[in-house]
């Protein structure tokens, strides 16, 4: 770095700094904000192996667009700064660094993914930052008591497994329970969600357990132990890879489990096409949005709402693409804590609002369901309807049920 | 920086004494001058900054060894983003399972890349140009993997989370500046050992061994124990940066260790002159800083304003940048020196 970049970073630096004690002094903004600006900071993988993930960011940023173009929120304009970070959590640190410190952002928002949030998640809470609706759907998010600057935003492994805890008792009381899951955080998520929901019948219900590592060629062998258990119903938590295997097995030796499969692994194209579709008849899913490809919402306001924005910004190519449904309603999600700030706009004051969501309806979850925190609780939202495979689509059936997460 | 001439020695011969005298005096100025900036600039900097350029410093690490490896010995990998990842996985474990200083485990890590490149090293000795560089692209492409099957000891996907290390609190700076010194140091070390190397016998050695493989064989040098040795000297450093990496990171995923990283290794390598130690802190900034510049420019097509300022580096400077101007500055210096003798 050459001295007159030095001297400009310098006085840069300085001249920030007198920028940020003028407004702590006025008491109602935090850094990143003005009486016309509110500057948000994100990570997405727009590059690398994850980077089919980056609509998310691409969909913040239109939506956030939309929203300045109508006349921002209170008179400001949100100036969304997103970075790539390629998935690497190396570069999250670098971007997310630059972020607070460079680009002085107000808050984070929609980082996605799991380990480059975990690569952060420590610098964002001691320098108190809000990091506000991480797109990751791990249990350990959901921790203000340790880290009460983090909020997750999709429920978690372990609620949606509470969901079908919820089911079996109510449905299936004399259930005996196996559960396939993978190796790991996420799979022991789901194992822990499934037990916590069951309470003291846990364990009495669950009569055989059997893990994979993601390594493994294939699933078959603990597929048959666990059918020779004597059980007659199946929680899978797997990836696509192992979900598919999972479904055509159980089939193909001919064992009849009521067959509960994770969301992780219920895409049809990825699991159920693979698997062979008449295989995966009556097997039960869990979903929290709208599907965008299922015509039962094709009339709604709400989907055609969705469709315009779309459309109008250059995302006709994602009309079928769930993740786009799910970056709307983090956007949507974002914009409503920020009214709720006012001109109230300090870090506390963002995660206290971001801590009270009461009954929030978003336009592309399903009916019924709605966002709610509190101080002690970060995961907004913890309700998901069942969905039944009919050999070509995943159907919703009953009620929106809710979990608790563990 | 320490070192900016071809190792081959041709030009230092064809100097008179005199004049290599001079610019010995000139070289060691001008490393004093870098190191006294590298010394005060964090003061003057933000901690963003500061960070930044302990990550170059990091990567810089990284490059010298690849650049003993490939460019003066001149066996190409495209796997160092491997050893990076063992050095830091072997730091990450030792702090995160066993409670180990962070200062501490740079020599494990070093040993353990030390031992991984000569292993490593020695099916190495029966491939070579292209055929070794898909060999050692194995190493690339399996390290994540691996490191996923062994979630016992790394923790698997979710990687491991390490405690940040304090400063001193005597010494009253922050933490990132603390960093910076520290790696800063483990730099100067690093640049002083592999100049030691590469300018006595070994580095003879090696550079004999690139230029003609057969008559090093009949000047008596053991090509074998050379190759094996450039090899584990190689991934020692580059494992060291791996586990400065981790400490300065504080976490370390499969996700962080991708193809892509040991690919910026070569990268930053050529642009820097592969065989130069100063090259090294050249490509260093390149891989920390060109992303970003490309990210700025456009936010559509990053990747392809990366590729051409990759493609423009290397049309202008083909030898790399301090591989050009090395030796043009060494040649400057003694034209100036002999003017200067010409004039008294």
């Amino acid at each position: 770095m050459t001295a007159k970049q030095m001297m400009v970073a310098g006085l840069c630096m300085a001249g920030l700094m007198f920028a940020g004690s003028a407004s702590y002094a006025a008491g109602q903004y935090g850094p990143g904000v003005t009486d016309t600006e509110i500057k948000i900071g994100n990570t997405n993988p727009y590059s690398g192996p994850a980077s089919s993930y980056g609509i998310n960011g691409k969909v913040h940023a239109a939506y956030f667009n939309m929203i300045n173009e109508k006349g921002g929120i209170n008179g400001r304009k949100i100036n969304y700064i997103s970075r790539d970070d390629s998935y690497s959590p190396p570069k999250t640190v670098e971007q997310v660094r630059q972020l607070v410190e460079q680009d002085k952002v107000f808050l984070l928002f929609g980082t996605l993914g799991t380990p480059p949030n975990m690569a952060i998640h420590g610098y964002v809470n001691e320098n108190k930052v809000p990091h506000l609706f991480v797109a990751t759907g791990a249990d350990q998010w959901n921790d203000p008591k340790h880290f009460p600057w983090t909020m997750m935003f999709l429920p978690s492994y372990g609620i949606e497994s509470h969901i079908y805890a919820n089911y079996i008792l109510k449905n299936l009381p004399n259930a005996k329970i196996a559960v396939l899951y993978q190796n790991d955080d996420y799979g022991k998520d789901y194992l822990n969600g499934l037990r916590a929901g069951l309470g003291d019948k846990a364990a009495k219900m669950i009569v055989a357990t059997q893990s994979y590592e993601t390594t493994d060629p294939t699933v078959d062998q603990q597929v048959v132990a666990l059918q020779g258990s004597g059980a007659d119903v199946l929680l899978t938590a797997a990836i696509p890879k192992f979900a598919a295997q999972t479904v055509r097995k159980v089939y193909d030796i001919g064992w009849k489990p009521t067959h509960f499969l994770n969301s992780v692994g219920n895409s049809v194209g990825l699991v159920m096409k693979p698997a062979g579709l008449e295989k995966g008849v009556g097997i039960i899913s869990a979903t929290y949005h709208k599907d965008p490809t299922d015509p039962q919402w094709q009339n709604t306001p709400e989907y055609k709402e969705w469709l315009a924005f779309m459309n109008s910004h250059g995302f006709s190519g994602s009309i079928t693409d769930s993740q786009a449904v799910i970056g709307y309603s983090y956007a949507q999600t974002m914009i409503e804590v920020l009214r709720m700030c006012g001109d109230n706009l300090t870090r506390e004051n963002v995660m206290k609002q971001a801590a009270s969501l009461h009954d929030f309806k978003l336009p592309m979850l399903l009916p019924g369901i709605t966002l709610n925190t509190s101080p002690d609780d970060f995961d907004p939202i913890k309700q998901m309807q069942l969905e039944k495979f009919d050999g070509t689509t995943w159907q919703l059936f009953g009620d929106v049920i809710s979990g608790s997460g563990t | 920086m320490a070192e900016t001439f071809p190792v081959d020695g041709t030009a230092k011969m064809a100097m008179g004494r005199k004049s290599a005298t001079a610019i010995a005096v000139w070289r060691w100025a001008g490393t004093a001058a870098l190191i006294a900036v590298a010394v005060v600039s964090p003061f003057m900097l933000s901690n963003y900054h500061v960070f930044e350029l302990t990550q170059v410093m990091i990567y810089a690490i990284a490059v010298l060894g690849l650049n003993i490896l490939t460019g003066y010995n001149g066996q190409i990998s495209l796997g160092h983003g491997g050893f990076y990842a063992a050095g830091a996985y072997t730091a990450a474990i030792l702090m995160h399972r066993y409670g180990v200083p962070y200062w501490a485990t740079l020599l494990p890590a070093a040993l353990v890349c030390f031992a991984l490149g000569v292993l490593f090293g020695l099916p190495a000795l029966r491939f070579e140009g292209p055929y070794l560089a898909l060999v050692t692209l194995a190493m690339a492409v399996a390290m994540p993997q691996l490191l996923k099957y062994f979630d016992n000891w790394t923790g698997g996907k979710q990687g491991l989370v390490l405690v940040k290390p304090m400063p001193p609190p005597e010494l009253g700076i922050d933490r990132d500046r603390w960093l910076y010194f520290f790696v800063l140091l483990v730099l100067l070390i690093a640049i002083r050992v592999a100049a030691n190397l590469l300018n006595g016998r070994n580095g003879r050695a090696f550079v004999a061994i690139r230029d003609h493989p057969i008559a090093a064989a009949a000047m008596g040098i053991n090509t074998a124990r050379y190759k094996t040795l450039a090899f584990g000297t190689s991934t020692l450093f580059t494992g060291v940066a791996g586990a400065l990496a981790a400490i300065v990171i504080g976490f370390v995923a499969p996700e962080s260790f991708t193809l892509f990283l040991s690919l910026s290794f070569l990268i930053g390598s050529a642009v820097g002159g592969i065989a130069t130690i100063g090259g090294a802190i050249v490509g260093g900034f390149f891989i920390e800083f060109v992303p970003n510049f490309a990210n700025d420019i456009s936010d559509a097509a990053p990747w392809a304003i990366y590729g051409l300022t990759m493609l423009l580096f290397m049309y202008v400077m083909p030898r790399g940048v301090v591989g050009t101007f090395g030796p043009w500055l060494a040649h400057a210096l003694q034209q100036f020196g002999s003017a200067r003798r010409a004039a008294k």
